[in-house]
């Protein structure tokens, strides 16, 4: 058993280094994902093979520490073998987990390699007790990563009900669509985070000069403009700026980061399990500056301290220097 | 011989509108199953359950299967008391979540394009739990349909007329649009029968909120695509209802199917049924999804 303080800290790897960061850090979990359309942050320059992959299990179980694998895109008809290696390959590394979303690949895992512990994604969207108990008779699921939609006391009710750990997001970028069920990133350029494991892939990102002011585009689609002294915020579709009734807004969410360390004792009053760090696609030093404020905060609320003042080097951290709690908080809706 | 479905009317219309509308199809339409039943809101079917008997009634006397969705998003309890009711029901249900898969285990059943098949091992697995039908994602390039239609032991059904469903949210855009909360919303998507347009700074279209759900501002339309589909072995082809002469709409897509007219021809008729909307059809060939390929 490993020694939890207070919640399970699961927190993102996009390289190797930066799981030994994460692991130093103070991560009490890493997840990572394959070098290849197999997850859902397929971003140049990111991710494991199978020799990094079993490098860094070896690593982590050293010192009493999980690696879980993210396979959580959805395999492409006539094309699963990369899916089914990712799974084997995950299995032979020795993860402790995967994290899936597609039911091909739930199905697959549990008949194949019936002792590794399966999540479900945040990707499959179980968002109520039917759905969860179905995912835990069927594919004997241990853990779901509930969808960012909910707000705190949905949370704890929904927890109630289901008898599988949950996992919430709690720091990182947000979007507020129904993850796993958004296709506004394919529909602008193509690619889309359930089949290709990417959203509004930087590829089809440019910047524009208007006059005084600078636009920026996601493919044909100008998504926000900016006074040139402006930071610009990276143009996610579920974060553009739209005009409804001849109103500009920012119908759908602000380009804010999701920070929800000051409800960290309401999570765990939910009966939440495991806390996410997001950002697999984020620099090593940020993942090192997140994991070690989390940890301060979690491991002075496990000696029941009150909140410690690792938690503002949180607030500066989050996106834009801009954050929310979210769904997590009421009245979002 | 292919079948021609009406899906369900994702959006908010006046509880006489709505029903003055399937009698039509009813009576008129050249449409084999007809969806119904609220896949966007839950707060919104009680406004026009009271006419669903007389609907569900002048569909089965004009010899149309009717079909009753769930909603694409379930989160309280209310909405699982509607779709346990819903999946009680002696007709056949399409499920557009996991939870009402979960509960028409072992039946007859519909899979809706909510649910995400992407691949034979998952369409599999629901053929298994008893589904009859299958409705592809939209998101679904022709070659990835083609695959899927032609391993499926059971329907294939996809969409092929009218705005493409693209999200789902726990958030009411329509509220937050008009600036009222989505507990006490007053229906104001009711405005909007065809849904608030969302555009561009520059003033360009791009998508159109219909409450919780965002969908596409062009209407897909498939017409080209027809032959290819039936050949690869879709069964079913989907009109989404919209502010449109649906009888009509129907009556071109049939009259395509059938080999009667030709798309080019089918789809100089349909223009002159949806004004200035723009069309899609990216996805099908593979391409963004608002692209417009009319080669």
């Amino acid at each position: 058993m490993r020694d939890i303080a207070y919640l399970e800290l699961v927190c993102p790897a996009g390289t190797p280094a930066a799981l030994r960061t994460a692991i130093d850090a103070g991560a009490d979990t890493v997840y990572c994902g394959f070098r290849d359309c197999t997850n859902a942050r397929n971003y140049p320059g990111l991710n494991f093979d199978a020799k990094e992959l079993r490098e860094g299990v070896a690593y982590a179980h050293a010192r009493g520490r999980w690696v879980i694998v993210a396979i959580n895109t959805f395999p492409r008809a006539g094309d699963i073998g990369p899916w089914h290696r990712a799974i084997d390959t995950a299995a032979e590394c020795g993860a402790d987990a995967v994290i899936l979303a597609d039911i091909g690949l739930l199905d697959y895992a549990m008949r194949k390699h019936p002792n590794l512990r399966r999540h479900l994604s945040v990707q499959a969207a179980a968002s109520n007790p039917l759905s969860i108990d179905f995912y835990r008779e069927t594919f004997g699921i241990s853990r779901v990563v509930l969808p960012r939609v909910l707000e705190v006391d949905e949370v704890a009710t929904l927890i109630s009900r289901m008898k599988v750990e949950a996992e919430v997001f709690a720091f990182g970028s947000v979007g507020t669509m129904v993850e796993g069920r958004c296709t506004l990133s394919s529909y602008i350029t193509g690619r889309s985070p359930s089949s290709d494991g990417v959203c509004a892939p930087a590829e089809f990102v440019h910047y524009r000069e208007d006059g005084a002011f600078m636009e920026s585009c996601l493919g044909d689609v100008v998504t926000n403009r900016y006074a040139k002294n402006e930071n610009a915020a990276y143009p996610t579709p579920c974060k553009c700026r739209l005009v409804t009734n001849d109103n500009a807004s920012y119908l759908f969410e602000e380009p804010v980061g999701l920070n929800a360390v000051s409800i960290l004792p309401q999570l765990k009053a939910a009966g939440v399990t495991a806390l996410k760090i997001e950002g697999r696609q984020r620099s090593r030093a940020y993942v090192g500056q997140v994991v070690t404020a989390f940890r301060a905060v979690l491991d002075a609320l496990a000696r029941g301290e009150t909140m410690p003042q690792a938690a503002a080097d949180l607030h500066a951290i989050a996106e834009g220097g801009r954050e929310t709690l979210s769904a997590l908080k009421k009245g979002w809706k | 011989m292919s079948k021609l479905t009406l899906g369900p009317l994702f959006f908010q219309w006046k509880p006489e509108q709505r029903r003055d509308m399937y009698f039509r199809i009813a009576d008129e339409a050249p449409i084999d199953s007809v969806y119904l039943g609220e896949v966007v809101c839950s707060k919104r079917e009680p406004l026009y359950y009271d006419y669903l008997p007389e609907i569900i009634d002048r569909l089965n006397a004009a010899g149309k299967q009717v079909v009753l969705s769930t909603l694409a998003l379930i989160t309280s309890d209310r909405e699982l008391n509607a779709i346990a009711e819903r999946c009680g029901e002696a007709m056949i249900v399409e499920a557009n979540d996991v939870a009402s898969i979960s509960l028409l285990k072992g039946r007859p059943h519909i899979t809706g394009p909510f649910i995400n098949v992407f691949n034979e091992a998952t369409l599999d697995f629901l053929v298994r739990q008893g589904a009859v039908r299958i409705n592809l994602p939209v998101e679904l390039s022709g070659k990835a349909i083609a695959t899927l239609a032609r391993h499926n032991p059971v329907e294939t059904e996809i969409l092929v007329f009218g705005r493409q469903p693209l999200s789902v949210s726990m958030r009411c855009y329509h509220s937050r649009a008009y600036g009222v909360h989505k507990d006490s919303c007053q229906f104001v998507c009711e405005t909007d029968p065809d849904g608030l347009a969302a555009s561009q700074l520059t003033g360009a279209p791009l998508l159109r909120v219909n409450g919780t759900q965002t969908m596409s501002h062009g209407y897909a339309v498939l017409l080209r695509e027809l032959a290819a589909l039936q050949a690869a072995g879709v069964t079913h082809f989907r009109l989404s209802p919209q502010v449109a002469d649906m009888v009509q709409v129907a009556e071109i897509y049939r009259s395509v199917l059938d080999g009667d007219l030709d798309a080019e021809s089918g789809e100089a008729l349909l223009r002159n049924l949806t004004g200035e909307t723009p069309y899609v059809n990216g996805y099908v060939r593979g391409r963004e999804g608002m692209a417009w390929a009319d080669a």
